[in-house]
This record gives C-alpha cells, sequence and structure tokens, in this order.
C-alpha cells in the first residue's frame, strides 16, 4: 500500500503540468495534433487517479486545450470533482474550467447544485467569489431557480467583494429563472445606494441592462436615478445611468425635459469624452421623444451638433467614428441641423479608414436633395470605381439605391438618368446585389410608366450585351439583373424598336448557362416577344419575316426544353407546342396575331409588399375552424365549412355592386384615397402630382431628344448617365425662364389651381419639376386593408420574460424557493410554503388585475373622503414598518410581513413619479422649502432629505431603507396639510383597498403592524424615538436613528438643535473629528412646525454581553415669531443586547454543525399564555430582536442570529397550547441570558 | 452586455477565450479566425470599433479592439456598453495584466492563461463589467494568489523541481518578448 502510494507521487512528479504542455505544444509545431492526441491520453490516465492535485492539474491543461478548439465535454464529471475540493486551488480550477465548457446541455450540471450552494455559503469570501465567478457562466434554468435565494442572500453580505458578485449574477438569474426578478427586486433596488462603490456600479449596471430591454417596468425609478446621477462622480455609473434614461426617455417626455438641463450641463463641464459622447446621445434620444414643444430645444440640438462636429473633426479616428454614428441620430428628426455639416460629411467619405467611411455614407441618405442627388451620386459612382474591398464597394451599391429610391424616389427628377444609373451599376463586378439592381429596374419601369419606353431600350440593349454580364461565371450575382430586363423587354415589348433583334438575343444559346429561374423568364417572354413581332407584321403583305420568326422559335427552343430544370421544361415544351401550332395557321395563311397577343393581354400592377397579409379576415370566418370535421365526431355539423364559404364569397361581391350609383362610387373613392393617405404602408403617388406638367410644353419633346442621344449608348461599357446631369442643369435653367414667362403671361385659371396643389404636394425648396411625366402607379392593396403592422418580436427572446411589473405588490406566495431539508407543511408554514413551479404562473394573471385595480383607484382618487384617508395611512404605517423588518430577512421571513407591505409602498413610488415628474409649482409651503423641489435646483435629489450626518450614512449599509420609511412620513405630513387644498396624486384612495386586497388572498391572518421605534423621550415641543442597529460592516459599532418630531401647536420652529451623551466606558457617542470628547453634535437640520426629521449618530461599543443606559440631553432653540427660547430635553438611550444582533441567514447543516460543535452554553426560558398564532410569534421575534428562521417545522422552529462581534445565537421555540419554550444555545451566556429576557419583555408586553 | 473576449496574436493563435454565451467549439474557433481576418486588415491608426462579424450577434453587437505590439484584444459587446468606455476597459485590462506579470508580455499570457483569466474574472463577470478600479482588481488578485501560494500551489515543490530539470532539456527557451509600450495613452478619456 504504501509502496504504491510512494509509486504514485513518483509518478506525479513526472506529469506535465500547464507550461509543460504549452512548451510542448511549441515544439512539435509540424505533428502538433498528435502531439496533443497523445497529451489527452496522458490526461485520460491522469483524470483516472484518486489524487485530486493531479486531476486538477488534468482539468487545467484541459481548459486550455479547449482554447484551442478541442471538445473536452468528456471530462465535464471530473470538472465537476475539481469543482468541490476543499482547497481553493483546486476549486478555481474545476470552476475555471466549468466556466469555459459548461452549458445548458451539459448533463453533470445537476449534480453541481449542492457544490455549488456549499461554496456560496462558505466563510471564505474567495471560495464563494469563485462559485459565483463560474456560476455566472454556466447558470442553468434549474440552477436559477434552486440558488436563487442563496445568491438573494448574498447580496447583502458583508464584504462588498461578494455583494458586488452577487448582484451582477443576479440578472443571469433574472434571465434563466423570471420568477425571481420580483421578489429579489427591492433588494436590487437597495444596492442602487449601497455605501460601496463597485455595488452601486453593479446595480446601476444589473438595472440598466434589465431596463434597456423592458423600459416601461422601470419608469418608477427615474427619481432614484436621477438622484445618482446629479450625485455620482464615477463615470462608469453615470454613463450607464445616462443610457439607461436614453431608453427611458420614448415612454416618458416629462422626464426628458427634466433631463436636458442637467445632461447639458454635463456636456459642458465634463472632460471625459464617452460622457461627453453618452450625454449627447441622451439628448439627441431626448429631443426624438419631445418631437416638438421644447422652447430652446433648437439650443440643444446645435449644441449636440456643435459638439459633434468637434468630434468628426478631432483626428482621433474612434471620435470620428462615433461622432459619425451620433449624427446619422440627428438625422432621422432634424435632417436640417446636419444638412449644415455636408461639407464635412462628404470629405469623411474619402477617410481611408473604412468603417468611417461607412457612417459617413449612412448620413448621406439624409443629406440629398433634388437639386444634389445627381451630384452626390455622381461622387459615389466614383467611389465605386475606386473602392478596393467588395464589401465596400456593395455598401456603396446598397447606398445609391437607397438614397434614391427613398421616400418612393422623391428626389428623383429625371428617371432616364436613374435608369442609366443602374445599367452602370450592373457593370460593378463580383457584386452580390444583383437582385437589388434588378428590383428596382422592375420597380422603376412597372410604376413609371413614362419611363417604359427608355427603360425598353436599356434592357434590349442590356440583353443584347448579355455575354458582358454572364461572360464570367465568378459574377454570378449580377446575372439576376437579366431576369428584370428580360421580363420588362417582354412585358412591355409594345415600346421596343426591333422586337426580333431581341428575340433573338433571347435565344442564343449562351441562355441556357444562366440559372433556371431566368431562363424561365426568357422563355416566358420570348413568347411575348413573339406575339409583338407577329403584330408588328400583321398588316405587311410580306409573310416571310413572321414565318421565319417562329422558324427561329422553333429551332431554338428544343434547347430549353432540354433544359434540366422543371420550370424551364414546363414553359418551353408549352411555347415550342404553341408555335408549331401557330407556325401551321401561318403556312394556312390564317391571321393569328390576334388570338396570340390575346394570351398576354391585360396590365400587371404592382403589388404592395404586405398586401396578402393585409387582407381583413371577414367578419364570421373563423380561421381556426375545422373546414372538415375531424374525422371521430358525429357529422351533425357538416353545414359549417359550407357556411364559412357562403360567407367569404359575399364580400369581395358587395364592392362590385350594380347598382351603385356614380355619386356614391366617387364618394366610395374619395373614402377609400382618405385611407390609403392615413395608411402608412400604402406606397402614395408622388405627392407633387406630376401630372400636372404633362402639357407643359418644352417638357414634352425633351425626353425624345434624350433617347436620340442615348444611341452611341449601344457601344457597351461607356459610362452614360453623367451627361444627364449636364442636360438636367439645362433643362432646369430653360424651366425657369419659362415659368418667368408664364408669370409674365399670366395665364388662363387653371394655371393658377396647379400652382396650387403643386404647393400643397410639398414641392418643398426647389421648384424643380420632374423632367417628364412621370405617372408613379401605386401599388395594389386589398380593399380594408388592416392598418396595423404587428411587429414580430422574436419569441425565443429570454428577455421577453423579464417584462414584469415591478411595482405591484409582492403578494404571498411569491418568493424565491428555499431548500427544504424535510416536506415541510406547506399550509401551515409560511416560512417554505411556495416552491418555484407553483408560483410560475402567477404573475401575470395578478399584474391584470392590478391593471384594473390601479384605474379603479384612479377614479376613485377623485371622490376620495377625509376618513378614508386616516384610513389609509393606517395601512400606511402598517405597512411600512414591518417592510423594514422584511428587508432585512432573507426570504425566509419575508413572505409573512411582505404580504401586508406593499401596497402602500409600491403606490406610492408610482405617485412619486408622477409628482417628481410634474412640471406644475407645487404649493409652497415651509416644509417643502425645506425640501429642495427638484424643478428649482436641478442637481438637487428630488426626494431628497436634509443631509444626514456623514459618518453616519458612510457606515450604515442599511441608511436606505430608513430614508425610504422617512420620505414616506414626510410624504404623509404633506399629505396631511395639503389635504384640504388638494387632491393630490398621492393614491391613498387605492391603499386600503388594496391592503385588503392582500388580506384577502392570504391565507393565514396578517400581522399586526410592528415597529423598532421606541418613544425616547418627549415634551410639549418635541417627540424622540428611537432604533438601535449593529453595525454590519464594524464589529465595534451601533447606529442610533432617532425621530424628531416638531410637536408645537403654534407655528415654532425648532433650531440649533444638539445632541449631547454623557459617554460611559463601555459606550461612546462618536463625533467628528477635531471634537473635543463631551462635545455636543449638532442634528443638521431644522424641523418647521408638525413635521419629524431622522438623525443618525454611531456609538462605539466594547462590550456587548449587557444591556446599558447612556444619559443625554438633547438642546435646542424654539422659535415662534415674536419670541425664541432655549430648551432642553433629558433623555436615557437604552442599548439592548437585542440592538447588538445582526439578521444573519443560517442554513440549516451550517445550524446543526453549529449546535454539535459543543462550544455554545445552553439556557431556556418559558413564556405564558401567549396566544398569537405562531407565525406572528416568529415575526415578532425576527423583528424586534433580529433573528431569521433556519428552519420550521409545524409549531416548532429553529432561529439563528449573530451579535456584531460575531456571537452565534442559536433558539429553538417551541409551542403548545399558549406556552412557548425557548431553548437557546450561544457561545456568550450572559449575553444570551439578556437575549432571552428582552425576548420575554417583549411578549409580556403584548 | 459584453458577448466574447478574445486574445489572439498577430497570426490569429488564440491565447485567451471567454465566451459568455455557448458556442461549440468549433463555432468558438470560427469565430476566432473570422474576428482575426476582419482586424487584422486593418491599420494601426484606424478606429478601434468595427462592424460586420457575422457570426456572433448581428446588428446590435460591435466589435471593439486594441491592439499592443503582438496581441489583439477583441471584446465583443452590445449596444449597451459605451464604446469609449470599453477601449478604456481594455487598457485597464492591459495594465492590470502588466502589474501582476510585472511587465506583461505574451509568454507570459502564453503560459499562464489560467491566471490570465483569473485577473479577467476580477473584471468581467458573466459579461458585465464588474470592476474598473485597477488598485481594486490587482488587490483581489494578490489575495487569491497569497491563498494559492498557502496551499501550496498546483504543483508542489518536487514537482516544481522536475519541471525545472525538464525545463533544461528544451532545445531553446523562448526568449521572453515585451509587448514593449503597453502604457499607451488612451486618448481623452478620463481615467475611470
Amino acid at each position: 500500500m504504501a509502496l504504491k502510494m510512494v509509486k504514485g507521487s513518483i509518478d506525479r512528479m513526472f506529469d506535465k503540468n500547464l507550461q509543460d504542455l504549452v512548451r510542448g505544444i511549441r515544439n512539435h509545431k509540424e505533428d502538433e495534433a498528435k502531439y496533443i492526441s497523445t497529451c489527452i491520453d496522458e490526461i485520460k490516465q491522469e483524470l483516472k487517479q484518486d489524487n485530486i492535485a493531479v486531476k486538477a492539474n488534468a482539468v487545467c491543461k484541459l481548459t486550455y486545450l479547449q482554447m484551442l478548439g478541442y471538445d473536452v465535454s468528456w471530462a465535464a464529471f471530473n470538472i465537476v470533482e475539481v469543482m468541490s475540493s476543499s482547497k481553493f486551488t483546486y476549486k478555481r480550477i474545476g470552476y475555471l474550467a466549468a466556466s469555459q465548457c459548461f452549458h445548458e446541455g451539459t448533463d453533470v450540471i445537476m449534480l453541481t447544485t449542492n457544490q455549488i450552494r456549499k461554496d456560496l455559503s462558505s466563510p471564505n469570501q474567495y471560495d464563494t467569489g469563485v462559485a459565483l465567478t463560474g456560476l455566472s457562466c454556466f447558470v442553468t434554468p434549474d440552477l436559477a431557480r434552486d440558488l436563487a435565494n442563496d445568491i438573494m442572500t448574498l447580496m447583502s453580505h458583508t464584504k462588498p467583494f461578494i455583494r458586488k458578485k452577487a448582484v451582477l449574477i443576479m440578472y443571469k438569474v433574472f434571465l434563466k429563472y423570471p420568477e425571481s426578478l420580483r421578489p429579489a427586486f427591492p433588494r436590487l433596488k437597495e444596492k442602487l445606494e449601497d455605501p460601496d462603490p463597485g455595488v452601486q456600479s453593479a446595480a446601476v449596471n444589473v438595472i440598466c441592462e434589465l431596463a434597456r430591454r423592458n423600459p416601461k417596468n422601470y419608469l418608477s425609478l427615474a427619481p432614484l436615478f436621477f438622484k445618482l446621477m446629479t450625485s455620482s462622480t464615477n463615470n462608469w455609473v453615470l454613463i450607464k445611468i445616462i443610457k439607461l434614461f436614453g431608453a427611458l426617455t420614448p415612454l416618458e417626455p416629462r422626464l426628458g425635459k427634466k433631463l436636458i438641463e442637467p445632461l447639458t450641463n454635463l456636456i459642458h463641464s465634463t472632460s471625459a469624452m464617452s460622457l461627453l459622447y453618452e450625454c449627447v446621445n441622451t439628448v439627441i434620444a431626448v429631443l426624438i421623444s419631445l418631437s416638438s414643444g421644447m422652447p430652446n430645444h433648437s439650443a440643444s440640438i446645435q449644441l449636440c451638433v456643435q459638439k459633434l462636429r468637434i468630434l468628426i473633426e478631432d483626428s482621433d479616428q474612434n471620435l470620428k467614428y462615433l461622432g459619425l454614428l451620433a449624427m446619422s441620430k440627428i438625422l432621422k428628426t432634424h435632417p436640417k441641423s446636419v444638412q449644415s455639416h455636408k461639407d464635412l460629411i462628404l470629405q469623411c467619405l474619402d477617410d481611408k479608414d473604412e468603417s468611417i467611411r461607412l457612417r459617413a455614407l449612412d448620413l448621406l441618405y439624409g443629406m440629398v436633395s433634388k437639386k444634389n442627388l445627381m451630384e452626390i451620386v455622381k461622387k459615389l459612382m466614383l467611389h465605386m470605381d475606386k473602392a478596393e474591398g467588395t464589401t465596400y464597394r456593395d455598401e456603396l451599391l446598397t447606398k445609391i439605391i437607397d438614397i434614391c429610391s427613398q421616400s418612393n424616389y422623391q428626389y428623383i427628377t429625371n428617371f432616364e438618368w436613374y435608369i442609366s444609373i443602374l445599367v452602370e451599376l450592373t457593370r460593378l463586378e463580383g457584386t452580390r446585389h444583383g437582385h437589388l439592381i434588378a428590383s428596382q429596374m422592375l420597380d422603376v419601369a412597372i410604376r413609371v410608366k413614362a419611363i417604359r419606353g427608355f427603360a425598353v431600350a436599356q434592357m434590349a440593349m442590356l440583353l443584347d450585351n448579355a455575354h458582358m454580364l454572364t461572360g464570367n461565371t465568378q459574377r454570378n450575382g449580377i446575372c439576376e439583373v437579366l431576369y428584370a430586363a428580360a421580363w420588362i423587354c417582354g412585358e412591355f415589348s409594345e415600346h421596343l424598336k426591333d422586337p426580333l433583334q431581341t428575340l433573338e438575343a433571347m435565344l442564343r444559346p449562351k441562355v441556357a448557362t444562366l440559372p433556371g429561374h431566368i431562363q424561365a423568364v426568357y422563355v416566358q417572354n420570348v413568347a411575348k416577344l413573339f406575339a409583338t413581332v407577329l403584330r408588328g407584321q400583321e398588316g405587311v403583305p410580306d409573310r416571310q419575316v413572321a414565318q421565319e420568326t417562329s422558324q427561329l422559335l422553333i429551332d431554338r427552343l428544343p434547347l430549353f426544353v432540354q433544359s434540366a430544370n422543371l420550370e424551364v421544361q414546363e414553359r418551353a415544351s408549352c411555347i415550342l407546342q404553341l408555335v408549331k401550332y401557330v407556325q401551321k395557321l401561318q403556312q394556312k395563311e390564317v391571321q393569328v396575331a390576334e388570338e396570340v397577343t390575346a394570351l398576354f393581354a391585360g396590365e400587371l400592377n404592382p403589388v404592395a409588399p404586405k398586401a396578402q397579409k393585409k387582407v381583413p379576415v371577414p367578419e364570421g370566418l373563423d380561421l381556426d375552424a375545422w373546414i372538415n370535421e375531424p374525422p371521430s365526431e358525429s357529422e351533425s355539423e357538416d353545414e359549417k365549412p359550407k357556411a364559412v364559404f357562403a360567407q367569404e364569397e359575399q364580400r369581395p361581391t358587395r364592392p362590385r355592386h350594380p347598382e351603385v350609383d356614380e355619386k356614391e362610387l366617387a364618394r366610395r373613392r374619395e373614402a377609400r384615397k382618405q385611407e390609403q393617405a392615413n395608411n402608412p404602408f400604402y406606397i402614395k403617388a408622388s405627392p407633387s402630382s406630376q401630372k400636372v406638367y404633362a402639357e407643359t410644353p418644352g417638357v414634352e419633346h425633351i425626353p425624345v431628344v434624350q433617347i436620340d442621344l442615348s444611341v452611341p449608348l449601344k457601344v457597351p461599357g461607356m459610362p452614360m448617365s453623367d451627361q444627364y446631369v449636364k442636360l438636367e442643369e439645362e433643362r432646369r435653367q430653360r424651366e425657369k425662364a419659362e415659368r418667368k414667362k408664364k408669370k409674365e403671361k399670366k395665364r388662363r385659371k387653371d394655371k393658377c389651381g396647379r400652382g396650387h396643389r403643386a404647393e400643397s404636394g410639398g414641392e418643398s425648396e426647389e421648384d424643380i419639376t420632374p423632367a417628364h411625366t412621370v405617372d408613379i402607379v401605386t401599388e395594389e392593396m386589398p380593399e380594408n386593408a388592416l392598418p396595423s403592422d404587428e411587429d414580430d418580436k422574436d419569441p425565443s427572446d429570454p428577455h421577453k420574460a423579464l417584462d414584469i411589473d415591478l411595482d405591484k405588490p409582492l403578494v404571498d406566495n411569491e418568493k424565491l424557493p428555499v431548500r427544504a431539508h424535510r416536506p415541510p407543511d406547506a399550509l401551515k408554514s409560511p416560512v417554505e410554503g411556495g416552491e418555484g413551479e407553483g408560483v410560475a404562473q402567477e404573475p401575470k394573471k395578478k399584474s391584470k388585475k392590478d391593471k384594473k385595480e390601479k384605474e379603479k383607484r384612479k377614479s376613485k382618487e377623485r371622490k376620495k373622503s377625509k376618513e378614508e384617508k386616516k384610513k389609509n395611512k393606517h395601512g400606511q404605517e402598517r405597512g411600512e414598518e414591518p417592510e423594514a423588518g422584511s428587508a432585512e430577512e432573507p426570504a425566509a421571513m419575508a413572505a409573512a410581513a411582505e404580504a401586508t407591505t406593499p401596497p402602500a409602498v409600491t403606490t406610492a413610488e408610482v405617485s412619486d413619479l408622477d409628482f417628481w415628474l410634474s412640471s406644475a409649482p407645487v404649493p409652497s409651503n415651509k416644509k417643502e422649502a425645506a425640501v429642495p423641489v427638484p424643478e428649482v435646483v436641478p442637481d438637487a435629489a428630488p426626494v431628497s432629505e436634509p443631509d444626514e450626518p456623514k459618518d453616519a450614512e458612510l457606515e450604515e449599509p442599511k441608511s436606505s431603507k430608513h430614508k425610504k420609511k422617512k420620505q414616506k412620513k414626510e410624504k404623509e405630513d404633506r399629505d396631511k396639510k395639503k389635504k384640504k387644498r388638494h387632491h393630490r396624486h398621492h393614491s391613498d384612495g387605492g391603499r386600503a383597498e388594496s391592503v385588503r386586497n392582500g388580506e384577502e388572498e392570504e391565507e393565514e391572518e396578517p400581522l399586526p403592524p410592528m415597529s423598532n421605534y421606541c418613544l425616547l423621550a418627549e415634551n410639549p415641543y418635541i417627540k424622540m424615538s428611537y432604533d438601535i442597529q449593529g453595525n454590519l460592516q464594524d464589529g465595534s459599532q451601533v447606529v442610533v436613528s432617532v425621530i424628531f418630531e416638531n410637536k408645537s401647536s403654534s407655528s415654532s420652529f425648532l433650531k440649533c438643535m444638539e445632541f449631547n451623551v454623557l459617554d460611559s466606558l463601555n459606550s461612546k457617542l462618536q463625533r467628528p473629528e477635531g471634537a473635543s470628547p463631551h462635545e455636543a453634535v449638532t442634528i443638521p437640520f431644522q424641523l418647521p412646525p408638525g413635521v419629524s426629521n431622522e438623525a443618525r449618530f454611531v456609538f462605539s461599543v466594547q462590550s456587548i454581553v449587557m444591556p446599558q443606559k447612556l444619559k443625554g440631553t438633547l438642546a435646542f432653540i424654539v422659535k415662534s415669531e415674536d419670541s425664541s427660547t432655549h430648551e432642553k430635553l433629558d433623555f436615557k438611550l437604552h442599548f439592548t443586547c437585542t440592538s447588538y444582533m445582526i439578521t444573519t441567514p443560517c442554513y440549516s447543516d451550517a445550524f446543526a454543525k453549529l449546535l454539535e460543535s459543543g462550544d455554545l452554553k445552553a439556557s431556556s426560558v418559558r413564556l405564558e399564555g401567549v396566544s398569537m398564532p405562531f407565525h406572528h410569534l416568529l415575526a415578532r421575534i425576527c423583528f424586534h430582536h433580529h433573528f431569521s428562521v433556519v428552519e420550521r417545522i409545524d409549531s416548532c422552529a429553529s432561529m439563528y442570529s449573530r451579535s456584531i462581534q460575531g456571537h452565534h445565537v442559536c433558539l429553538l421555540v417551541k409551542t403548545v397550547d399558549q406556552t412557548v419554550s425557548i431553548d437557546a444555545k450561544c457561545d456568550e451566556p450572559s449575553l444570551l441570558e439578556n437575549v432571552l429576557q428582552e425576548i420575554k419583555q417583549t411578549f409580556a408586553k403584548c | 452586455m459584453i458577448k466574447a473576449i478574445l486574445i489572439f496574436n498577430n497570426h490569429g493563435k488564440p491565447r485567451l477565450i471567454r465566451f459568455y454565451q455557448y458556442f461549440a467549439e468549433d463555432m468558438q474557433q470560427q469565430i476566432i479566425r473570422e474576428t482575426f481576418h476582419l482586424v487584422s486588415k486593418r491599420d494601426d491608426n484606424v478606429c478601434n470599433f468595427l462592424e460586420g462579424g457575422s457570426l456572433i450577434g448581428g446588428s446590435d453587437y460591435k466589435l471593439i479592439y486594441r491592439h499592443y505590439a503582438t496581441l489583439y484584444f477583441v471584446f465583443c459587446v452590445d449596444s449597451s456598453e459605451s464604446e469609449l468606455g470599453i477601449l478604456d476597459l481594455i487598457q485597464v485590462f492591459v495594465e492590470t495584466l502588466d502589474k501582476c506579470f510585472e511587465n506583461v508580455c505574451e509568454l507570459d499570457l502564453i503560459f499562464h492563461m489560467d491566471k490570465v483569466h483569473y485577473i479577467l474574472q476580477e473584471v468581467v463577470m458573466g459579461g458585465m463589467v464588474l470592476e474598473t478600479n485597477m488598485n481594486e482588481i490587482v488587490a483581489q488578485v494578490d489575495v487569491q494568489n497569497r491563498m494559492e501560494k498557502s496551499e501550496g500551489g498546483l504543483s508542489a515543490a518536487p514537482a516544481r523541481a522536475v519541471s525545472a530539470v525538464k525545463n533544461m532539456n528544451l532545445p531553446e527557451i523562448p526568449r521572453n518578448i515585451n509587448i514593449g509600450d503597453i502604457n499607451i495613452k488612451v486618448p481623452s478619456l478620463s481615467p475611470f
């Protein structure tokens, strides 16, 4: 045995480690694969050994091989083994390997759940950290569900290192297990105000990521983020927040208005380009959302454009790129402001950097006008010649087409020019966009009737020179153009000068090398051309030409009949037979042209792209209904399908009803036009109503001249579009002159009418008229087309599941699944009640309900009566206090308390937002004078409270909770004041209702209100109540929160309040630095009448095993209208042992270990006559004494808490008939004794 | 969100890959090749942003990269990240490497891929930026390395001695290649 071990360790010495492996691979450059495969064999051997170090080493090497592209999933189980090693070194290797190669399909992942949970609760923070990091990469829905609660607990870990990781990973958990979002959200929100900047940044990160996908659910956080934005100095956080605001503003224009000013300030003040850029971006988003109605928004736009210009002009290419990127966003809404920087953008087109050129191209889209389109496109064509890479050239090509075809060819004045541009583009080598050019050709030829003659001539030429396009098989993309050319020539063959020649061109043997679908079009259109030729020859006495044509077809078509492509073959053989028949008739001297032409009679109109989709489903037609009864069912309902068809038929016949008179028709036409005008998807005829110019003399003959000019185009390969630029120039000049003439002559009235129409058509800045009759045929749409355009959201988008209303109160069963060791009685135990799956469906149903409720609330608000208010306030108080408790306790306790809590919180928040956003002047009262109103001072926190002692805030991790509480209090006060004058937004009206609602849903009766604040001292002027909490971060400190309430009857102010305590040896008040040991601490606020506020004081303590009392004095000045007096109030601060306890979660296994360890001393206490339900009892202990429930079985529960100095306190609470026995264990007997006494007192009181 | 972090050298050899979304190994290699192809043909004086990686993400995603001596550091990010911020993050990461390895060079990355991963884990977690403060990152990495040392490291002393012997047998021990000017000035970005 021993020998074996020795042998093992010697073997180990010669194992390769990672470095050896890498070195080996580098030394075997020629046969790397072979070397690696031997290495993998070695690794497999190593993995078979028992020694965990060897395994870890092997796994480490596998991680490296994975990077090189080797699949290492076969070692997944070994990786799990290494992960579960107790040594940090190995654990880290295991988790790294897992994070690199585990994914949802890895089946061993389900074995890791318990290991990960153990690591998460490890006392070593780095074990926890490693587990979190690893988990973030391979979390699955199952892991997320099982571990959500553990991770949530870690969000309140004492170490910021863990907190920030736990916060970040929550995002991944939400994605995989959306049900966890709502229960975890309150805590996540709390982390926004975490004292550690890293944690804060992580929370911002997560919420921004969530809000980006479903912004509307996060609107209520806007005030909080606003506060962070104005207070934070961390650029990372600022950038994230500003980006978030960019996503929120489209939903809430008021928010935008509020943002403009601080953002503009930031733009002016910041030196960080990244921040500046994001600010500009968000300002742009704001301006887009506002669209209009901002008095000074042109100034903001100017500022943005200016700053962007600076970026673009910068020598740093990155800034240039970003500047152009942002510019393109402005372009969409404020094209004018961008257009003034045309020079700069055109300059960027020549940049050496392709990314920048592409961005500049994007901008070009908005730069064009009727005036400069030709010029810009000419420039782009030049670039096209120079462009080296195909990607950039393709991009140029699509951009040219985009620019020209945008808004229904709005900027094209001369379609001949455009057609020639398209023809020129066909000379592009190796483009992928042949089909794009083809579809443009088709589109223009079909929709612009006047251009058909010219287009057909050009297309005929293309067909003639088809070899140019197809000569090289590599240029396959471009031959798509022939598809369009063949179709156009065939369909509009009446415009062809020499159809016979084109016919010949289309029947060349080389055509057979084209792709099948193009050949098919060729064959079909050959037939059309044939018809045209026949008709052309009709009147001619000499039949030879017609007969020769037939013969030509009969000779050439067999080539296509043999085609491998079915479509081609079928069409060719059909047409071949037809031609043969025609030939027979021709020989009998029968006139056939008429009949053959009839085959292709009628015009094809363009159909709008989504026309089919938009045919409305006729009323009464159920598309999901069976047409035929499913076979198994009875035949009695056989009638149904018939009815379906009958109804369908009815519809189309109605419009064609013969009895409709002319007037009715006209009216309908008008109505349809109206509808079309309102339908954004209906492509309208160009507003410039070109028909007007049809009769204008001097315009009509120009195209004729140009067509003549285009004769030289027959020489292929010569650029031709250029000439149009010159011609267009001349034409415009001529037109101008003519118009002048016309004006002088002041012709007939209808001219005026026309002019009028042209204006109303929005002919805009230039009086450039299109060169010729351009009748853009509208695309056809079905009658009653549905205007809606369903956005097809990807149903598999994981973020969709996170679209959850977060303002809605949490309900009883909505909480994270807690691991249960023994199956608990679900009904009786609120602690472990709702397991994940059961909850799954819940939120959606409720959100609907909730919405309705909200509406109800709104209407109720108006009728709000005073009594109701009182009740509500009560409810609110009830609500807020348990909330404090529940936030502290990890999920376990939460459920019971939260059931009563949330309504107040959420409604308050919603109205908060409204209040925060409303720009209406706030009625001034003294309280609000003290609280800066954000409208006035933008950088003050919107729902801010007077500053608190800095030291207290720094040390106190839970400050946010207190703040919330206080805010509510303040609001209450405000409400009280305004009750008579104002019906404020605060939806108090709903509170009573929703509280009741909560009760209905709850199975167990709700908890009575609880508060830890107890009276400290009171006199006619002031009332002080206080609460003491242990400081999580510092084991020697406690924080005393004191609420001061001004009770004085008349309108007297309390000011210059000074708080002093006589320090004992054991406990000392922490005074500001430099203060003497007996100096009083000044309270940094004043109290207007009827107002309360909270201040926090930090005390350092040495021993915590005994309760203590400290005497103190509060000195203050009472200032009424005419007099001011000095007053004093003495008090005694009672530091109970409870106040040194910190709610700390504990797992039952850790708990059991603790009890077994034997270090703990036991003690017990009995409480008689306790009549409250068991869960209330537990809630009380949790709330008042800072315990957490470890496990609960029926009427027995184990609880745990920890003191600030790390003493463990364990309780076993049992209840039998009004008698509660508490067995307790603690490593510090006197502390335990005191805590038990305090618990006893708590229950004696009630 | 960051979708992937790739480090490869001037020849496209991967030095570290970190995907925050699952791709099979061959797909990963394909992505590396494509990314290298896109990035390597760009001059050093053009901008550091790049669209058009067709394999990851799509239009919402950008490649943001920096080129240091022999290495490319490429981050693939979506639109929720600030472009300049990520550039700065790359700088922070590289400077952290420089601190942890004392004058980092490509060989450090080659032989200590695991350590580079551990450093990266303190910067980016699950595709989200975890920490941007270099001192904090270095501190956490140091503590963890010290823990590892106190546990005796991966290979205990005897094994190390053997590996030293093995080293000597190597025909050539690659010489250190310095990355050189690692502290490339980040233009116009105030340190976070």
